[in-house]
């Protein structure tokens, strides 16, 4: 273990943690220009903002992880310097990262052991794990490996690795998204139990009734400065949002669909055994989206979800008659088969998956809209994929150096709108889509989701999988759970509540259903 | 530990590279050459302009240049989708069996269809041998690498037997060889006293289609997909299978080619020295060339100069055989040392030790 973190020296009153007029500039933004910030001991601190604030870039100043250009960091009352992330720890700094920093190769309790440094022994380590993540509600298995962990539950490794850590300081960055309504409560509890015992928090999320109930200051940034700071207990949602994002948050518009309304995508009692010792198993999952609606499928990453998503997009086939597509039985069809059917599909995972990231966007648009024209007796047409490319840009205003960008350059969201886009653009009977605005700031989410409601109005039958409940309620007509592998019955919109879902979330979900009475 | 990585690849470095690592085999290759005693100004005129000062000389570079060309264009494929066929040298070999086999199964052709008829069945041999690791990995994933590296013994053993047994030549004073072959079944001379024959433009032909091929088609597009982001190529539904079938099987393809353009070439029949290993240096004329059909021609051209100096080296200052290898080999590892500095660069060690230095004194503070 490392030597324990100074003890809190600092004289009563004396803040935790002062920022002063931190800039950062980088060759193309000016990321943080003037930033100012105080945090008490004891104290939740949210900082908001959308994507491309400055939220970031000023986290990773305090962790160490980036040098500002200007300014000074004040801890506990004295000036310090703070290099690299190593002595951040050291001061009794702890961060849980947006983008995850584990070795897939290696168990969870092996990745924990790495971050800590110096001695460890792992059998007790692990009991410590496995202590700490039942505490606080995150469930963790020390001895699995990283690879077979869901993003969600990858989540819990880095919120357990900086809790073990006994840190002054913990910073959140949008710590909730994969949460059930019932865990983010326990994950409230702890953080304010954390708080009481004064480990001061900062905060970073999207999520406005989330922050106005657990936060108790707010800084709100924009375009890298600071642009007001408020106490979210006074403020309202509406209120907070313009403090954010310069204007109304826009509404997603959910008109009525008055086409005909036909099952386009219909999975019939779909069970799998999991190709990976430590995947999820799934059982009898029965379920039908129609034209012009928004189905979605609720639940926590690691109930199935990856196993259902793979199965349904055809990259691990199925049995014959479990997937049909507009009435034709693919579930033994490889993903670019049911691409030629009219599926398209949005992973969960858009680098590496959903985009190839040393790829420029022309090239990426290649991979899946080949069958729009860009390819011709084999041979590829360059100037027609740079056009796809340029014209998914201008719709979907994709933030990027042009068509020739490579994938990796772009930000999570940006790249979620170009894929999106891309997908759509294909003009799809059916849209599957994991995860829909993980990551993504709150404008460009209600972009999304009402990209995706208006695909829907069109005829489309849209399936979104999401661990983000709000969202779901916004845009689905229909709702289901997945958790342990088995599908509760979709019900609609109007019929249920965050409460009962959240329940259904832990498996809770009447069984055996009629619709799949009837099948069996 | 003072490596971190680029935020973009440097395109700079990518070209540099491959001059870095010439620059600094000729480093360590003059130490060497010191070490034995021989002056490395003359060494280095031995082993790299004199080669090349008369036409013969030449013709010899690019008969030399021409196999490892052909290869290293079928291996480049296969790379780009990280299908590591090391195995060449089998596949060569055995496109000079199946072509080879034409010539010995025909000894008094004087037809115009036998050389045709060999440059066919000596793809075919050597697509064959590329084939079965093909089977092996989308049947039972069997790793490419070990497969077509023991199918190169394999191969080696059966030229073996052939040239010792059923294919000996009777008159050949029990010399493990086949008979001499007629000249229908040889590529024909280009210039009078010169060993350049006509299989060079079968070479010249195939970077041509290569470059077609790599640069505009679909298919060479997902094979590059299914390297660089397997799930991504998953995903989109490029079949896996595909790739490996068609990396394999071409690579072994242009490789039997290369076997073919030897045995009807300057070896004139079945022995058992018709490589000095063309099928393992075209690795790294693949390397070197960066994977690119035209990147390709250059270093397979510098590869054949490291052969021919290494021979002149041998005879002029009595240097041991393996000096060939030796550049070959300091070439292919530097190279891949350098091409580190593409996606990362060195962290200012300077700046680095402070940083710990500071917070170890934070940390005891």
């Amino acid at each position: 273990m490392t030597p324990e973190p100074t003890p809190p020296v600092s004289l009563r009153g004396e803040p935790r943690l002062q920022l002063l007029h931190i800039s950062k500039r980088y060759p193309a933004v000016l990321a943080n220009e003037d930033v100012s910030l105080v945090v008490q001991p004891g104290e939740i601190h949210a900082v908001l903002g959308e994507n491309g604030a400055g939220k970031s870039t000023l986290m990773k100043v305090i962790y160490g992880a980036v040098k500002a250009d200007m300014g000074e960091i004040m801890w506990n009352g004295r000036q310090v310097d703070i290099p690299d992330p190593a002595a951040a720890r050291a001061l009794g700094i702890g961060m849980v990262f947006q983008h995850f920093s584990l070795f897939e190769t290696l168990t969870v309790v092996e990745n924990i052991a790495l971050s800590l440094g110096g001695e460890f022994d792992l059998a007790t380590l692990a009991v410590k794990v496995k202590e700490v993540s039942q505490r606080y509600g995150l469930p963790l298995d020390p001895l699995r490996h990283v690879h077979s962990l869901s993003v969600g539950e990858r989540q819990r490794v880095e919120i357990v690795r900086c809790l073990l850590q006994n840190p002054q300081l913990l910073i959140l960055d949008e710590p909730t998204s994969v949460l059930t309504p019932q865990a983010v409560r326990k994950l409230f509890e702890t953080l304010r139990q954390l708080a009481s015992e004064g480990v001061s928090i900062l905060y970073i999320s999207h999520k406005l009734d989330e922050i106005r109930e657990l936060c108790e200051r707010a800084t709100v940034m924009r375009g890298g400065r600071v642009t007001g700071e408020a106490d979210p207990r006074q403020e309202s949602s509406a209120s907070l949002a313009r403090m954010m994002i310069g204007r109304e948050l826009p509404h997603c518009e959910a008109p009525l669909f008055d086409g005909e309304r036909k099952p386009l995508l219909e999975i019939r009692s779909l069970s799998r055994e999991p190709e990976d010792a430590f995947g999820t198993r799934l059982t009898d999952i029965a379920l039908t989206v129609h034209s012009g609606e928004v189905v979605g499928i609720a639940g926590i990453s690691g109930n199935g979800q990856a196993e259902l998503l793979a199965a349904l997009s055809g990259e691990t086939p199925v049995a014959r008659e479990m997937v049909h597509l507009c009435g034709e039985a693919v579930g033994h069809r490889d993903a670019g088969a049911r691409r030629d059917r009219g599926l398209s599909f949005v992973p969960e995972e858009r680098l590496g998956r959903g985009a190839v990231p040393a790829m420029s966007l022309a090239d990426n648009a290649l991979l899946t809209a080949h069958r729009e024209g860009l390819v011709r007796h084999g041979m590829r047409r360059f100037a027609a994929a740079r056009e796809f490319a340029q014209r998914c840009i201008e719709r979907f205003d994709v933030r990027c150096g042009g068509s020739s960008a490579l994938a990796r350059s772009l930000s999570g969201g940006n790249l979620q709108k170009f894929i999106v886009g891309r997908e759509i653009m294909q003009t799809p009977k059916v849209m599957i889509v994991a995860q829909p605005t993980w990551g993504v700031d709150v404008g460009a989410s209600a972009f999304l989701r009402q990209t995706l409601l208006d695909l829907s109005r069109s005829g489309v039958g849209v399936l979104v999988i999401s661990e983000e409940l709000e969202e779901l309620f916004e845009i689905c007509d229909r709702i289901a759970v997945l958790a342990g592998g088995r599908l509760s019955p979709a019900v609609p919109r109007g019929q249920t509540n965050a409460e009962a879902i959240g329940l259904a979330m832990s498996g809770l979900f009447a069984q055996p259903t009629p619709e799949r009475a009837h099948a069996a | 530990m003072l490596l971190e990585p680029r935020a973009t690849p440097s395109r700079w470095m990518s070209y540099a590279a491959p001059v870095l690592a010439i620059l600094l085999t000729l480093s360590v290759g003059a130490l060497l050459f010191l070490a034995l005693g021989i002056d490395p100004h003359e060494a280095f005129h031995v082993f790299f302009i004199k080669p090349l000062a008369d036409a013969n000389g030449w013709s010899e570079l690019l008969l030399k240049a021409a196999p490892l060309i052909l290869i290293a264009q079928g291996l480049a494929i296969g790379f780009r989708a990280r299908i590591f066929n090391i195995g060449a040298e089998g596949q060569l070999i055995m496109g000079a069996i199946f072509g080879g086999g034409v010539a010995i199964a025909f000894p008094e052709s004087q037809s115009a269809w036998l050389l045709p008829a060999m440059v066919l069945a000596g793809a075919l041999g050597g697509a064959l041998w590329g084939a079965i690791p093909a089977l092996l990995k989308t049947r039972f994933n069997a790793e490419e690498t070990l497969t077509t590296l023991m199918l190169a013994y394999v191969a080696n053993f059966i030229l073996s037997w052939l040239v010792s047994d059923p294919w000996r030549d009777p008159a050949g004073m029990n010399f493990p060889q086949s008979v001499m072959f007629g000249d229908a079944a040889l590529f024909s001379m280009l210039f009078d006293g010169l060993r350049l024959n006509t299989s060079v433009f079968i070479t010249a032909a195939a970077v041509l289609l290569f470059w077609l091929f790599v640069s505009k088609s679909f298919l060479s597009y997902q094979v590059t997909v299914g390297g660089l982001a397997p799930q991504a190529a998953r995903y989109a539904g490029f079949p896996a299978s595909r790739t490996v079938w068609l990396s394999l099987v071409l690579s072994g393809l242009t490789a039997g080619l290369a076997g073919i353009g030897e045995v009807a070439g300057p070896v004139g029949q079945l022995n058992l020295n018709i490589s000095p290993g063309y099928g393992y240096a075209a690795i790294i004329v693949a390397w070197i060339g960066r994977l690119h059909p035209v990147g390709i021609v250059f270093s397979g051209l510098l590869m054949a100069l490291i052969y021919l100096g290494g021979e002149a080296a041998q005879m002029a200052l009595q240097t041991p055989a393996a000096i060939t290898g030796i550049f070959q080999g300091m070439l292919l590892f530097f190279l891949l040392a350098c091409d580190v500095f593409i996606d990362f660069r060195l962290r200012k060690p300077l700046e680095k030790r402070r940083a710990a230095a500071l917070a170890k004194k934070r940390a005891t503070a």
